[in-house]
């Protein structure tokens, strides 16, 4: 019997090993200089379930140094379960400073939502991505669909958007509509909603996405060119919430999440929790711009 | 922020954390001793150890302990610790000949160098309930304990040699069909560098090692009963310790300590379309750590099923096998369902919308 104290119960900073962060980094660098481009990397398991946040984890932690300012956000809230529990960890492991406020962050982790407020060049937005692949609707094959990227043949994936055109009358991708970065390959953005994807277009942060559970890192620099798939008649769109608006701002240029009560009354409230506080409290937050939210009537 | 989906996170976490604890220990009086797990629940301690991909039977015990005896997140709990181990070594290959064998069964002979060995085994046990388990007494165990070492002949036990292989009397008559030329050899260490498909069988191995238990055996069974064409002969299954050594900075070979394995090698008929060619025995191997003869076994059997591809069988599609019976990532991934995707939902919501509005235009035109 190992004796008690002998247990190990001290960490490195930021967890991870530092040969492993050292790793990570290398691999980061590697997908920046490719934007869209997937790196393999060894993916350590972390004490956080797979599937719930590790790519974006081993991101944050092999990137993030003593001065940095963090903010986490899940489904575009500071206050979601899974993002306190994060926050939590990547605090107690590193000591740095937490913070809600978008435009202190110096790194942002997200699921699912890009904020509302724009991000500028001081930033690193990391995104939690389940599937990697946007092409694994239409190739199961792992080794197939990285020939497809390395040969730009992406006739299936143009086809299913077509099909669902014919049978659907649209394009049916929701939230984790595939984009054509810098010209050249076709990226899984994870699942942020059509709103958020204009957003990704000429971003001055930095953008880095981990998928934990795949084993895949990629990135898009800043100010890089990122369209969503479209053809010249059928056009990509945002979603529709069709003139609503915040019930506590008034606001309507913001994705909004849709409520029940028990009443079995309806609202919408903006999803962005900190851009939701900022207006409410008479800030005047600076927002992302694009075509799409310009064509909204105030 | 009280509109979120979870209200008030941090404080939700905090008392859930406080109330499992509270459920893992309410009833019971006395503290499980690590030593008692390592001991009596020695089974759940190597599934653990297997999964979690780290021998470390100390550990292991309390990850169980902290896991209430889940295996599934006593073995993540184990993989998240060993990431904070930096890799300093590769031990040099495991020569499971010089396995100081406690169990040793070969189906394919009747005798085998050594014997047949059944050794610590359950297979023989008939499953009937015992219920005197529900009043063992430590009198109970210590009269067992006297009992059973006094039956055993200490000079006997030091002169317990090492056996040979089964497979070396197959590989020795020219029986079992030599490596294909083109078998990627590489070693590769799936804990560094992501898998990358078609894999080498070394990656393979490493992945099939850590495995889930019970995934395994699914896709083993499956092949064996009707969705495959494997059914393999156990050419021997072993059980025991091995010694394990790393090279110093040197060069000189260091004996480090013994880990326990079971290893499992299943012989295979092959088919030859050539006329000059015979049919030789192919052989599947597998290794684990402790004592688990399924898990070896299915090893043995998806060996075999990975180096004939077919897409049209599951068992012997790579990807299929490989990504879906990787326990802690499985077990991550179908949970994390559990989490709030109402801003991915809202997303596909429009869209739904928006189609039941198109669909009724055109009935209504």
């Amino acid at each position: 019997m190992v004796e008690n104290n002998k247990y190990i119960n001290k960490y490195n900073f930021a967890f991870i090993d530092e040969s492993t962060k050292k790793e990570i980094r290398r691999k980061l660098l590697k997908a920046v200089a490719i934007p869209g481009y997937q790196v393999p990397y060894s993916s350590p398991e972390m004490p956080i379930a797979r599937g719930w946040g590790t790519g974006g984890l081993h991101v944050t932690l092999a990137i993030i140094g003593k001065k940095d300012i963090f903010k986490i956000i899940d489904q575009g809230s500071d206050a979601s379960v899974n993002a306190c529990n994060l926050r939590n960890f990547v605090q107690s492991m590193t000591g740095v400073k937490t913070t809600f406020d978008t435009s202190e962050a110096t790194i942002i982790q997200t699921r699912h939502r890009i904020t509302e407020e724009e991000l500028n060049e001081n930033q690193i937005f990391v995104y939690q991505v389940p599937q990697p692949e946007p092409l694994r609707s239409v190739e199961r094959y792992e080794n197939k669909t990285r020939q497809m990227h390395g040969e730009a043949d992406y006739a299936k994936m143009w086809v299913s958007l077509y099909e669902q055109f014919v049978s659907h009358g649209d394009i049916m991708l929701g939230a984790g509509y595939p984009v054509k970065v810098n010209n050249r390959y076709i990226m899984a953005p994870s699942p942020i909603p059509r709103w958020d994807i204009p957003n990704l277009n000429l971003s001055k942060a930095l953008h880095l996405f981990g998928a934990g559970r795949e084993k895949r890192l990629y990135a898009i620099p800043p100010f890089t060119k990122v369209e969503p798939l479209e053809f010249e008649d059928i056009k990509f769109h945002i979603e529709d919430f069709k003139g609503s608006a915040c019930s506590k701002t008034g606001y309507k240029k913001a994705f909004l999440d849709e409520m029940y009560y028990d009443d079995g009354s309806t609202n919408f409230v903006i999803n962005d929790s900190n851009f939701l506080d900022k207006l409410s409290e008479k800030e005047e937050p600076i927002q992302h711009e694009n075509k799409y939210i310009n064509q909204i009537e105030e | 922020m009280g509109y979120v989906a979870v209200k008030g996170g941090s404080d939700a976490i905090e008392n859930s954390l406080e109330l499992v604890e509270f459920y893992r220990i309410r009833n019971s009086i006395t503290p499980i001793e690590i030593e008692q797990i390592k001991s009596q629940l020695r089974l759940a301690v190597d599934k653990v150890m297997g999964e979690g991909g780290l021998f470390t039977p100390d550990y292991a015990a309390i990850a169980l302990k902290q896991a209430e005896g889940e295996v599934f997140e006593a073995a993540f709990i184990l993989r998240a610790f060993r990431t904070t181990l930096q890799r300093r070594f590769y031990s040099e290959t495991i020569n499971t000949r010089e396995m100081f064998v406690k169990r040793k069964i070969s189906a394919s002979f009747r005798e085998i160098p050594g014997g047949q060995i059944l050794g610590p085994t359950r297979d023989y046990s008939q499953r009937i309930m015992d219920t005197k388990k529900a009043s063992e007494s430590t009198s109970d165990i210590q009269n067992f304990l006297q009992q059973f070492e006094s039956k055993i002949d200490k000079n006997t036990l030091k002169s317990i040699k090492t056996y040979a292989k089964v497979i070396d009397l197959l590989r020795e008559q020219g029986l079992l069909k030599p490596i294909d030329k083109k078998e990627n050899k590489q070693l590769l260490d799936i804990t560094r560098e992501a898998i990358k498909f078609p894999a080498a069988r070394s990656a393979r191995l490493q992945m099939l090692a850590r495995a889930e238990t019970g995934g395994l055996m699914a896709m083993g069974y499956a092949s064996m009963r009707g969705f495959g064409s494997v059914h393999p002969t156990v050419g021997e299954l072993r059980y025991g310790s091995v010694p394990v050594t790393v090279k110093d900075p040197s060069g000189k070979l260091r004996y480090i300590g013994k880990i326990e394995v079971t290893e499992a090698e299943m012989i295979n008929g092959t088919s030859s379309n050539k006329k000059s060619e015979a049919a030789l025995y192919t052989i599947g191997y597998g290794l684990c750590f402790g004592q688990n003869d399924t898990k070896a076994i299915c090893m043995g059997i998806l060996d075999t099923t990975m180096r004939n591809p077919d897409s049209n069988q599951p068992a012997n599609d790579q990807e299929f096998v490989l990504y879906h019976t990787e326990g802690i990532e499985s077990m991550g991934f179908t949970n994390h369902l559990k989490l709030p995707h109402y801003v991915t939902f809202q997303s596909s919501l429009k869209n739904v919308r928006e189609e039941v509005e198109r669909k009724k235009e055109v009935a209504t035109a």
